[in-house]
């Protein structure tokens, strides 16, 4: 192997939510360093929610992220119910979970189509890989838009929705719309399959790696509630998840990182799919779907576009049942009453769990919050595949390929480090 | 039509403003032949200080870094176009700026809080170089980039709308949650664009696209007093996702 030097640094790396670099020093055809640097200025939401409203929050905790905001609305009322006692009667839940479902859908069908796909198929953008794939990627956007529509149904808008509040949702969705839409997306599942079965048949591969899959288990599919279960066997309430999950600062990352029992793991599509074959809990539709797929349980990182692909199909066929047993309710929310003290809410946000704990005092007031977002909880894991990646795939490759190959799995964790607190710079040094 | 030259640039945010342009669906694929994209890192287009006719600036600055990399995109932008709160007027995050001392903030989040480097203010774009318009919403919508890009691409300075979300409610026959219910709403003195969207889910508006002209925040606040809050509950109704405008500040 050459002992040349090299210094390379590129500016931004492209098709990711948020910013951050990745520094890769090669020395005699060693790793000397490796980090995943997530440079994003803190936004100090957990400060400034002290001494607001729950009712403020949903509000408020949306603006995290705005590629999955109902994912921080739900976690977050999911904390105060379970802190107040408040069980949202089967309506709340049936709508909270089709609101989760859009939300699953346009965010995966946006990563697959115009941030993943990309890789896969030798492209810059989205956009440029449509001249050749107009169908397909006309298709993931269609698909995008439709996951937009469920959220505006229930939210008003996709992007900052304002239909969630605690109990409940603030308007129920009339029966017009609830009809027009359902006819919407059952001509799309056809589609969606097809979207699934061209996936299914790209020469997408690389090598087997060995980690820990992370994801929230219930009955139905978890999407807005469930038990955290891991490959290792973890069986946790949310109560109990910093017993077991320790977050760490680094000195180049904003984000807080995640490691569970001292180890890194992985949250997000493929882990909930690893667990929901290993635990045999999941719809029907989504069994089904996995049985007919020899790639899973699966420990091959790239198998998450796939992943994704199942977890569209999964979402639409959800919805679809949803809102074909859909029921005018009494009231769209139930009444709550402030308890003060501790409240833990978790849910499976797109890219995986997010947990959040308030502390709440006697007026409501929050007086402490804690977030731990997924792409935090990935990072470690994201550095430790980058490592196994690099080697596997060579590091007397050029300059060049190295920096795509290294992107290509960072874009595969759909890594939303806006949320995380944000794109990439690669700088590659070689000794 | 000749095409305009764009680019997407993203300061501290939650990327949401940028999804106005991802969530266009099918209609993106259209834009991007009526323009040409030069710079959208998130849609896979690199090339930050290329020349461009327009660039769209989502998020606020909060970092030296980002003073300077403000400044060098606007030398390089004919015109300059921020998009949504944030750098409209600081977003959210901007809530810091008021808090005793921020700078404790980070140490009660990080170990190590000298590892974090940030200003200590959250600011709009417009406080540290010329904007030639402002988006204003939390987020904005598709419309509105569909409607400017229209009218520019037609040779036409696209009319600024300030009018109040009050009217848009009335227009549209929602029934007013501040008059029948009794609620804290800030749509008489909040921008409209939205539609009305809190209104027509039976609740009263928060103000995401910020203050309208000539708004009378004070007398708003008045009201609010006469139908029973309290002092701090007021405050903190007007102060949320555009704290930062003085137009809104009330005693």
């Amino acid at each position: 192997m050459s002992k040349r030097r090299v210094d390379l640094s590129v500016p931004i790396l492209a098709r990711v939510e948020g910013e951050g670099a990745l520094d890769l020093i090669i020395q005699d055809g060693n790793i000397e360093t490796l980090r995943l640097r997530i440079y994003e200025p803190p936004r100090f939401f957990e400060k400034f929610l002290e001494g607001r409203h729950v009712s403020e929050v949903p509000d408020m905790v949306a603006r995290i992220c705005g590629i999955c905001p109902v994912a921080y609305q739900v976690s977050a009322v999911n904390a105060f119910e379970s802190l107040f006692s408040v069980e949202p009667d089967p309506w709340v839940q049936q709508m909270r979970r089709l609101l989760y479902c859009g939300e699953w859908i346009e965010s995966h069908a946006l990563h697959v189509h115009m941030l993943a796909l990309p890789d896969f198929l030798g492209y810059a953008s989205g956009i440029a890989m449509a001249k050749d794939y107009p169908d397909q990627v006309r298709r993931g956007l269609k698909l995008q838009s439709l996951g937009n529509e469920i959220m505006r149904l229930l939210g008003g808008r996709s992007v900052h929705p304002i239909g969630v509040k605690i109990g409940g949702f603030h308007r129920a969705p009339d029966r017009l719309s609830i009809s027009k839409l359902l006819a919407k997306l059952e001509a799309a599942l056809p589609e969606a399959e097809a979207m699934l079965a061209w996936l299914n048949q790209l020469p997408v591969t690389g090598p087997a790696q060995t980690f820990t899959s992370v994801a929230l288990v219930y009955p139905e599919g978890a999407i807005e509630q469930g038990v955290l279960h891991s490959t290792q066997g973890h069986r946790l309430l949310a109560e109990q998840f910093t017993e077991h999950v320790e977050e760490f600062q680094s000195p180049y990352s904003t984000a807080l990182w995640s490691h569970l029992d001292q180890q890194p793991y992985l949250v997000g599509p493929l882990a909930r799919l690893n667990l929901i074959k290993q635990h045999g809990e999941g719809s029907d539709y989504l069994l089904d779907m996995l049985s007919r797929n020899p790639r899973f349980p699966s420990q091959t990182l790239f198998d998450s576009m796939l992943a994704r692909g199942i977890e569209i199909c999964f979402a639409l066929h959800e919805s679809i049942q949803i809102l074909k047993r859909y029921c005018q309710p009494c009231s769209p929310s139930v009444a709550w009453k402030v308890v003060p003290g501790t409240g833990y809410g978790w849910s499976e946000a797109p890219r995986g769990l997010l947990w959040h704990q308030y502390e709440v005092d006697e007026q409501g007031h929050i007086t402490f919050a804690r977030i731990v977002p997924p792409t935090s909880q990935n990072q470690a894991r994201i550095e430790q595949d980058l490592h196994e990646s690099l080697l596997a795939f060579g590091l007397d490759q050029t300059d060049e390929a190295l920096q795509k190959h290294c992107e290509q799995v960072i874009r595969n964790y759909d890594p939303c480090i806006s949320c995380a607190t944000h794109f990439l710079t690669l700088n590659i040094k070689r000794r | 039509m000749e095409r305009l030259r764009i680019a997407v640039h993203k300061f501290s945010s939650c990327d949401g403003c940028q999804l106005a342009f991802l969530n266009m669906g099918e209609a993106l694929i259209e834009l991007s032949e009526a323009v040409e994209i030069v710079h959208f890192p998130e849609a896979g287009y690199v090339d930050e200080l290329a020349h461009v006719d327009i660039a769209f600036i989502e998020g606020s600055i909060v970092t030296a870094h980002d003073e300077n990399r403000i400044a060098s995109i606007r030398a390089v932008s004919n015109r300059l176009v921020t998009i949504g709160a944030c750098a409209t007027s600081g977003g959210i995050q901007a809530l810091k700026n008021a808090a005793q001392s921020p700078d404790d903030w980070t140490g009660t989040i990080y170990a190590t809080p000298s590892y974090i480097d940030t200003l200590r203010t959250s600011s709009a774009i417009a406080d540290y170089v010329p904007v030639d318009f402002e988006l204003w919403g939390c987020p904005i919508t598709s419309q509105q980039i569909v409607t400017l890009v229209g009218a520019l691409l037609r040779g036409v300075w696209p009319v600024d709308d300030t009018e109040k979300v009050c009217m848009s409610c009335k227009r549209a026959q929602y029934v007013c949650t501040l008059v029948t219910k009794g609620e804290p709403c800030l749509g008489p003195v909040t921008r409209a664009g939205c539609g009305a969207l809190c209104p027509a889910f039976g609740r009263d508006c928060f103000g995401c696209f910020g203050p309208s002209d000539t708004c009378n925040a004070q007398g708003l606040a008045n009201r609010f007093v006469g139908l029973g809050y309290q002092p701090e509950r007021i405050a903190r109704r007007f102060r949320l996702i555009h704290s930062t405008r003085t137009d809104w500040s009330v005693t």
